[in-house]
């Protein structure tokens, strides 16, 4: 039962992870009871399982998880969504317009018409189907400001940090709002671009550097040196 | 060639490019060289120059092709006009339709292919030198470029080729010993898994040469997967040591 690894180490596809007494996690897959890496990623055990924290990976789509996407159709009786995913994702009329949805009454393209950017709730998902989005909740729905950027999906727990310590110090520093999309669509809204772009290229940084220890105090050192730049370009 | 023809390999055992019988040519990988495709490689195997893109999973187009149970793979393998002496159509010949299947399924054994049915993975490997042996070169930075687009794969693919020139077995043949000489078996191979898929075989061969054949391709390969792990872990390792470099500051 022994593993092949050190904490933290970077590893590629097909390289033995453990043997035996181990569960196979994340990324990780098992054969004639040993346990493989599946992905490029840095390894961990955690009570006995084994993941591989990928540094590179598409989204997959799970029921629950808040996605942004844009319109790519408008359909006759919803929209399709374009979630940066494998799949397309699917809308329904019904569930925007919170009554059933009356073709000779309701226009869709007027309600979000292609090129809309919407954050949405996955509803359902599995094998079979296409995923289905929701935005009957509140802080769902069509984006009217703020600007958009991507991030590779996996970095974005490291973007929220460990309970929501990273983003919540991004947040404050800049006063800019940040929904963090699971598909790696992340939306900041601030009061002006300057405070938008600052925290875009606080998270760009993360992304960049995801892998290495420390990060939060540079991200934090950061945000303050450009504060005070723009402070000294003020007076 | 001269008038007189030219030994392939002289009594010591050297080739005409100066190598030695279980030799590998020089072999330059790199990982991550296309910023609009998915994934991407390149490598430098002799005189071969071969760049591979990858895009997917992403939905099938056309949509008739896409399988309910799985997602499906799909090979180009191009040659451009300008990869060899004499200028080669770019329209796809037999030879690459041909290449492009075998190429598919040396790598599909790597793949999880079940676990994004309805989806479609493309593979476009354009070869912009060719030197003999381009199918295992292709395939190498194939597997390369499926890893760094983040598609989950059993193992990393190796492929090399061994072959027959004037009677001796020989590793990683290049054009003119591939024209002149006797046989020619290209090898794919998983090392974790140690699972051969692909094996083909060009020529002639006793029971016993072939075996050595194979078992030498096999070596090559095996020598090559250190340095295709390494390439895809120099794309990441970079950032690692600036942000270490930072910090010692």
């Amino acid at each position: 039962m022994p593993t092949f690894f050190e904490e933290k180490q970077l590893v590629t596809p097909g390289e033995l992870l453990a043997e035996g007494e181990y569960q196979a996690g994340e990324n990780t897959y098992l054969e004639s009871g040993k346990i493989f890496s599946a992905r490029i990623g840095l390894v961990d055990c955690d009570n006995k399982k084994v993941n591989v924290v990928a540094l590179r990976a598409f989204y997959a789509p799970k029921p629950g998880d808040i996605v942004i996407g844009s319109v790519i159709e408008v359909g006759f009786n919803g929209w399709t969504i374009d979630i940066k995913a494998p799949y397309t994702a699917l809308l329904r009329a019904s569930d925007v317009l919170n009554r059933p949805f009356k073709p000779q009454n309701d226009e869709l393209n007027q309600v979000l018409d292609a090129g809309d950017l919407i954050v949405a709730k996955i509803a359902s998902y599995d094998r079979a189907h296409d995923p289905q989005l929701t935005v009957g909740e509140p802080g769902l729905g069509k984006i009217t400001r703020g600007q958009i950027m991507r991030v590779t999906p996996t970095k974005i727990p490291r973007v929220i940090g460990r309970k929501g310590s990273m983003i919540s110090m991004i947040k404050q520093e800049t006063g800019c709002q940040i929904i963090l999309g699971l598909n790696g669509v992340v939306l900041v809204t601030g009061k002006n671009t300057a405070d938008e772009d600052l925290a875009m290229a606080a998270i760009k940084k993360i992304e960049d550097e995801s892998h290495t220890t420390g990060l939060t105090d540079r991200i934090t050192q950061l945000l303050k040196d450009e504060k005070a730049k723009r402070e000294e370009n003020k007076n | 060639m001269n008038d007189k023809q030219e030994k392939l390999i002289d009594k010591k055992g050297i080739r005409l490019d100066g190598r030695k019988a279980d030799e590998l040519r020089p072999l330059k990988l790199e990982v991550g060289v296309l910023p609009n495709a998915d994934g991407s490689a390149y490598v430098e195997h002799g005189k071969n120059k071969i760049l591979v893109g990858v895009f997917g999973p992403r939905e099938m187009h056309p949509k008739h092709l896409s399988r309910p149970d799985r997602m499906v793979l799909r090979c180009r393998y191009h040659m451009a006009p300008f990869s060899v002496q004499e200028r080669k159509s770019p329209a796809p010949s037999r030879r690459e339709v041909e290449l492009s299947k075998v190429i598919r399924e040396s790598l599909e054994p790597a793949l999880f292919l079940e676990l994004y049915p309805r989806t479609g993975i493309d593979v476009f490997i354009e070869v912009l030198q060719a030197d003999g042996g381009t199918r295992c070169a292709s395939i190498t930075a194939a597997a390369l470029a499926l890893a760094d687009s983040g598609i989950p794969m059993r193992d990393l693919v190796v492929a090399c080729a061994a072959g027959k020139i004037e009677d001796t077995v020989v590793l990683d043949l290049y054009d003119a010993e591939d024209k002149l000489g006797a046989a020619d078996v290209p090898v794919a191979y998983m090392p974790n898994l140690n699972a051969i898929t692909l094996l083909q075989m060009d020529g002639t061969l006793t029971p016993e040469e072939f075996e050595k054949a194979v078992s030498m391709a096999t070596d090559g390969c095996k020598q090559i997967y250190p340095m295709q792990k390494e390439a895809l872990k120099t794309k990441y390792m970079h950032i690692k040591e600036e942000t270490q470099e930072e910090t010692e500051e």
